[in-house]
């Protein structure tokens, strides 16, 4: 096997102008889309069985309150709406992103990461005002299948924050790209993904756990 | 500073000392060779930071055999106890000992080398029978198979330090919860299968994408080669499955780290829900391990007719269906759980269902035969004894599935006996006959034939001597997992046959490994002179050199029909579409191997609860991914000079050869 | 040698030789163990129906089997490459009548399988009474680490790795467990069933015989799982009833301290015989999963 003459990067949008070279780049989208798309079928598997879980375990209060005394659904609704905007400043980066404009893309974002920050942190406030209370995850079933399944979407959260983070400073260093472009895509899917699984667990757990 | 490690956990019994000596004096040799012959540099070069896919395959066959070589050990442990533990004698090793090691058998065989094999072919042959260059992830494919390799180092490790879980493969509640097994054991499980799994599905998502976007011009689904088909369905399966075994692992983790109660038997848990959630991905897990082999014969056996597979379209449906229904049986592993009649009898009957299909597959190999002109090399003579030892297996299956039946049966020897039948005659005869029909391909020569033949009736005659008696056994009311019986029961003749069929499969699996050291040592008596075609093949992987150049294909080609390379020889193939032309190859990377060595230590540090060092692992890990992730994508470019260079080299020592 | 020569014909007639050895061990097997063969040879009528289901879908499988050896053998043989008697036809990859019967015969045979299927799991429920002239009797399981504590709550007595009733008579078992996981199983007389802490699970046994029976737990709960023995005695009426009055007058009193105590896991317990202080003693052992302990 001979030795790799030169290395490519390819660092822009614009198609390559010697056609003899194939544009390796021209499906990577697709395929990259494709191949996210199931890794987030995976991820919703795994937060189906968290789910499963919940339905058969919430009941399992082990002698102790159960989740309409627990429940706060103000502070649930308040965080649905802030997640559900989030999700609409980080779809308007998209757009900008088409329009490559870099700028307007770290803002969006910005304010994207805010509000999912803000999410975060009334959910912490949640969970540590429920253990100071004693209704920690090591009391019930139940109390261990909530704390587990709104956790992990606020892990999952906080993975996308992290993200985010990361990909803002990748625009501002190197503006659009091919490869940046493509993440962006692929983030914005995740977190409209988690959006839509906090609906579920919106829906499921806070709503008919109080009604 | 060292969480739960203390100087007591290097200490073990007798028996574990001196297998954990053997261990390390076989690593200690292996990194003296290496050192010896100067090939630090080659094997960082070109296998520890390669992403080529057929590298990657090699790496994956090689962690199998390592690992089928401890998991046979653990097997032959517990039949040489089960032959001396009767009435006083106690045998060799303690109750706890005997525990450990067949939980680690059990894990082994299916994480390490069933996995393994699943990836490690798919690995090697399906960009080959899709006219592809690459996968379509060649980092994530690399990813998967270094946290494969954590994994299997993780069960190595747990073999020197401290003891391994005593809860069997599965690991069922309440006895896998902290309150029954308080010790390190049940950790080290967690998380060797947990980093397995997660590599496992990453693979997943590779092939299916792989399949799905970078089949050669003209090869639609319905024209690909069926081991391609049942690759397709095994990936479906995996990546549906996996995220089970993930969830349910993490929530048995949470019970066990955070004190939580989802399967605890106080605190309102119910282990029910594991054994359903665990079984919910443990029987798609046993359709992975077997699709493929199923794909691999579906190759074999019209390569060596002389003749196409008879019925594609039908043995295409039948792969759908047993995919789609694997889904709907999982109950039938614990009919004793006390459900009510009519579950049961549902979760029977879709069981039965799933023979259907795979009877149908049956059939339509012997009707392969039919009318072909058979050849017996060592891949066929493979598929007569999986023919014979699945179909009887498959058979006891549906005696298990009828839920009256299984009352009798479950957790018994006959159990045992069926499940092996399937995994050995199935999994692992189909392993030994893509082995040795692939081996030419990737090495350019032969695997000594007639050392094939000897291996071959030892596991014929040693599968049946030691698996046979087990349903007898089964009848006799012998349990599994038993450590000591008393010789009222009269298990003692019977257990010392499965002991001397597990000798002679020793034999067996002895010749083969002498046999692959023998055949290399003997290569240039056996190379393959046909340039890259030594079986008369049908499909594209043996339209290439052998071994195959890094870009798999100088020209990627045009099909137009089910085995496209038999349609050349008849002279029916299409002109390729394609030209010669520049290839992008993805460069090398450490990244992978950085990434699997940190799980390995993220794995160690939460199994002994060193925290500190399990949180610098994490990071370090999530570092690593946002280094990668933030890079651009590098590739390499062979010019059309290049690979015209390749070719004509290939062909001069072909030449050479004669 | 002439067989030599023809690798085929070794390798089909030594297969044949080694299949048919296997296959003279299993009456060979039955005929030397036969009592020992509890599955096989059941003293108990819920037994003897799992093994005639067992034997019945064993005779039809062996329908599809069978010619399954069979075409593997003849195509084995007819069709080698060096057979100028078999015909060749490369292009033959499709036939749709041989389609359907093999579609189509497994299809039936599962039919027949399932229907048979449907009916005797739901007449052999573990939970369903057995239809007969005596009285049901009621014994509690409770499996502990590592031996079997058995409660007659009518009788107030109980015993530990030993349980005796008279023959003839259906057994209602009510199963839980103050331990791990186990599986409560007496092969003579019937099909398994799992013994969960919290959970309680039922079995309708009867004895048509008499005899002493091994049983044992069918699921890993712990290191002194192997030892989890018990011997299951079938007597008659006179000697159950004899058996009864000694054990009212046992000196070992089974009260709660005493019931605390066996919770603690040993090994290999020998038989122990006591009076039952409270027959509300096994549905005690359930409550304590339900609510957390008082002192915590």
């Amino acid at each position: 096997m001979s030795k790799p003459l030169t290395i490519h990067h390819q660092d822009t949008l614009e198609a390559h102008a010697d056609t003899r070279l194939p544009d390796p780049h021209q499906d990577v989208f697709s395929k990259t889309t494709l191949g996210f798309w199931i890794y987030l079928m995976t991820d919703c598997l795994l937060f189906a069985t968290l789910f499963c879980t919940y339905a058969v375990l919430h009941n399992n209060t082990f002698g102790g309150p159960s989740s309409r005394q627990l429940f706060d659904l103000p502070t649930a609704f308040a965080e649905t709406m802030i997640l559900l905007v989030s999700s609409v400043t980080c779809g308007f980066g998209m757009l900008s992103a088409l329009k490559n404009e870099k700028n307007k893309i770290i803002a969006w974002l910005a304010a994207s990461f805010l509000l999912g920050a803000a999410f975060v942190a009334i959910e912490l406030t949640e969970f540590t005002h429920l253990v100071q209370e004693g209704h920690s995850w090591s009391v019930s079933a139940f109390l261990s299948s909530f704390f587990t399944l709104v956790g992990t979407h606020g892990l999952h959260v906080s993975v996308g924050l992290l993200w985010m983070a990361v990909l803002m400073a990748q625009i501002f260093w190197f503006g659009v790209t091919v490869f940046t472009f493509r993440r962006l895509i692929v983030f914005s899917m995740f977190w409209h993904f988690l959006d839509l699984v906090w609906i579920f667990i919106f829906t499921f757990v806070y709503l008919m756990g109080v009604i | 500073m060292f969480g739960k490690l203390i100087l007591d956990s290097f200490k073990h019994e007798e028996s574990q000392n001196f297998a954990v000596l053997m261990m390390l004096l076989t690593g200690v040799g292996i990194i003296a060779l290496i050192s010896y012959l100067k090939l630090w540099k080659w094997l960082w070069r070109e296998w520890l930071t390669t992403v080529d896919h057929k590298k990657i395959g090699v790496m994956y066959i090689v962690v199998v055999l390592l690992m089928f070589f401890k998991g046979f050990g653990d097997a032959l442990m517990m039949r040489l106890q089960q032959a001396l533990s009767v009435g006083d004698s106690h045998g060799f090793i303690s109750s706890s000992h005997f525990q450990e090691v067949f939980s680690a058998h059990g894990t082994t065989m299916i994480f390490f080398v069933g996995m393994g094999v699943v990836f490690g072919l798919i690995n090697l042959i399906v960009p080959l029978q899709i006219g592809a260059r690459d996968v379509a992830f060649p980092f994530l494919n690399a990813v998967g198979f270094w946290l494969f390799a954590a994994a299997a180092s993780l069960t190595m490790v747990s073999l020197a330090i401290g003891k391994f879980s005593t809860a069997g493969w599965l690991a069922y509640p309440p006895l896998s919860e902290l309150e029954y097994s308080p010790n390190e054991g049940v950790d080290y499980w967690i998380w060797m299968v947990q980093i397995a799994g997660i590599g496992s599905t990453l693979a997943g998502v590779n092939f299916l994408v792989t399949i799905l976007k970078m089949r050669c011009p003209g090869m639609t689904l319905m024209k690909m080669p069926i081991f391609v088909w049942s690759s397709l369905c095994t990936m479906a399966l995996v990546v549906l499955a996996f995220p089970i075994l993930t969830a349910t692992l993490y929530m048995l983790t949470l019970d066990r780290y955070l004190g939580m109660h989802f399967f605890t038997a106080g605190g309102g848990g119910n282990p029910m829900m594991y054994v359903n959630l665990i079984w919910a991905w443990g029987h798609p897990e046993v359709y992975i391990l077997i699709l493929p082999i199923f794909g691999v014969f579906s190759e074999i056996v019209p390569t060596f007719s002389e003749k196409r597979l008879f019925g594609y379209v039908s043995m295409v449906w039948a792969l759908i269906m047993i995919t789609v229904f694997s889904f709907i049986v999982w109950l039938h592993h614990f009919f004793t759980m006390g459900a009510s009649p009519d579950v049961n009898a549902f979760f029977g009957i879709m069981t039965m269902v799933i023979a259907i299909p795979t009877g149908v597959k049956i059939f339509n190999w012997l009707f392969t035969k039919f009318r072909g002109r058979v050849h017996f090399t060592s891949p066929m003579l493979w598929f007569f004894a999986f023919l014979l030892n699945f179909t009887v297996a498959g058979m006891t299956g549906i005696l298990l599935s009828s839920p009256p039946v299984d009352f009798q049966a479950h957790n018994s020897l006959f159990l045992i006996a069926h499940f092996h039948g399937m995994v050995i005659g199935g999994v692992l005869f189909g392993l030994f006959a893509a082995f040795t029909y692939w081996f030419p391909k990737f090495t350019g020569f032969f695997l000594d034939e007639k050392l094939n033949r000897y291996a071959f009736w030892c596991w014929l005659g040693g599968f049946l001597l030691a698996f046979m008696p087990l349903y007898m056994l089964g009848f006799m009311g012998a349990t599994r997992r038993l450590d000591h019986y008393d010789a009222s029961t009269g298990w003692h003749p019977l257990f010392i046959i499965v002991g001397i069929g597990a000798a002679v499969l020793l034999c067996g699996a002895s010749i083969q490994f002498l046999g692959l050291f023998w055949s290399i040592k003997n290569r240039k008596k056996n190379w393959d002179h046909t340039g890259g075609d030594p079986w008369n093949g049908r499909t594209l992987e043996w339209s290439i050199p052998s071994p195959p150049p890094v870009y798999n294909f100088a020209i990627i080609p045009t099909v137009d029909q089910i085995d496209p390379l038999w349609a050349v020889k008849r002279g029916q193939a299409p002109e390729p579409q394609q030209r010669h032309e520049d290839i992008h190859m993805p460069i090398n990377t450490s990244m992978g191997l950085y990434i699997g060595i940190l799980s390995l230590v993220f794995g160690f540090a939460m199994t002994w609860h060193i925290f500190w060092l399990a949180i610098v692992g994490f990071i370090a890990i999530v570092a690593c991914m946002i280094i990668r992730l933030s890079g651009k994508d590098e590739h390499e470019i062979i010019t059309i000079a290049q690979v015209k260079e390749t070719e004509m080299a290939h062909l001069r020592s072909m030449k050479a050869h004669e | 040698m002439k067989i030599a020569k023809k690798p085929v014909l070794f390798m089909l007639v030594s297969t044949g030789i080694i299949l048919f050895l296997m296959l003279i061990m299993q009456p060979l097997q039955v005929l030397h163990f036969r009592d020992e063969i509890s599955v096989l040879f059941p003293k108990g009528i819920i037994a003897l129906e799992e093994r005639n289901l067992l034997l019945i879908i064993q005779a039809l499988m062996l329908l599809i089997i069978i010619p399954v050896y069979i075409l593997t053998f003849v195509f084995s043989w007819k069709y080698r490459a060096d057979n100028p008697k078999g015909k060749y036809d490369p292009d033959l990859v499709d036939n749709r009548i041989a389609e359907y019967i093999w579609w189509g015969v497994p299809l039936v045979m599962t039919v027949i399988v399932a229907v048979l299927t449907w009916v005797k799991t739901h007449q052999l429920d573990p939970y369903k009474s057995i239809q007969s002239n005596n009285k049901e009797m009621k014994i509690q399981v409770v499996a502990l680490q590592w031996k079997w504590l058995f409660i007659y709550p009518e009788e107030k007595i109980a015993s530990m790795n030993f349980v005796q009733f008279p023959k003839d008579t259906p057994i209602h078992f009510e199963i839980t467990a103050d331990a791990p996981w186990n599986s409560f199983w007496i092969p003579h007389l019937g099909g398994q069933i799992y013994a969960m802490p919290k959970m309680k699970t039922e079995l309708h046994l009867i004895a048509n015989e008499t005899g002493d029976f091994r049983g044992s737990s069918a699921n890993l709960s712990g290191e002194g799982f192997a030892g989890m023995t018990f011997v299951t005695r079938a007597s008659l009426e006179e000697d159950y009833r004899q058996w009864i009055e000694s054990a009212k007058q046992s000196s070992n009193v089974l009260t709660l301290e005493e019931y605390d105590k066996l919770v603690a896991p040993s090994k290999n317990n020998p038989v122990e015989i006591y009076q039952l202080k409270d027959d509300t003693l096994f549905d005690q052992i359930i409550n304590k999963y339900m609510h957390p302990k008082k002192n915590e």
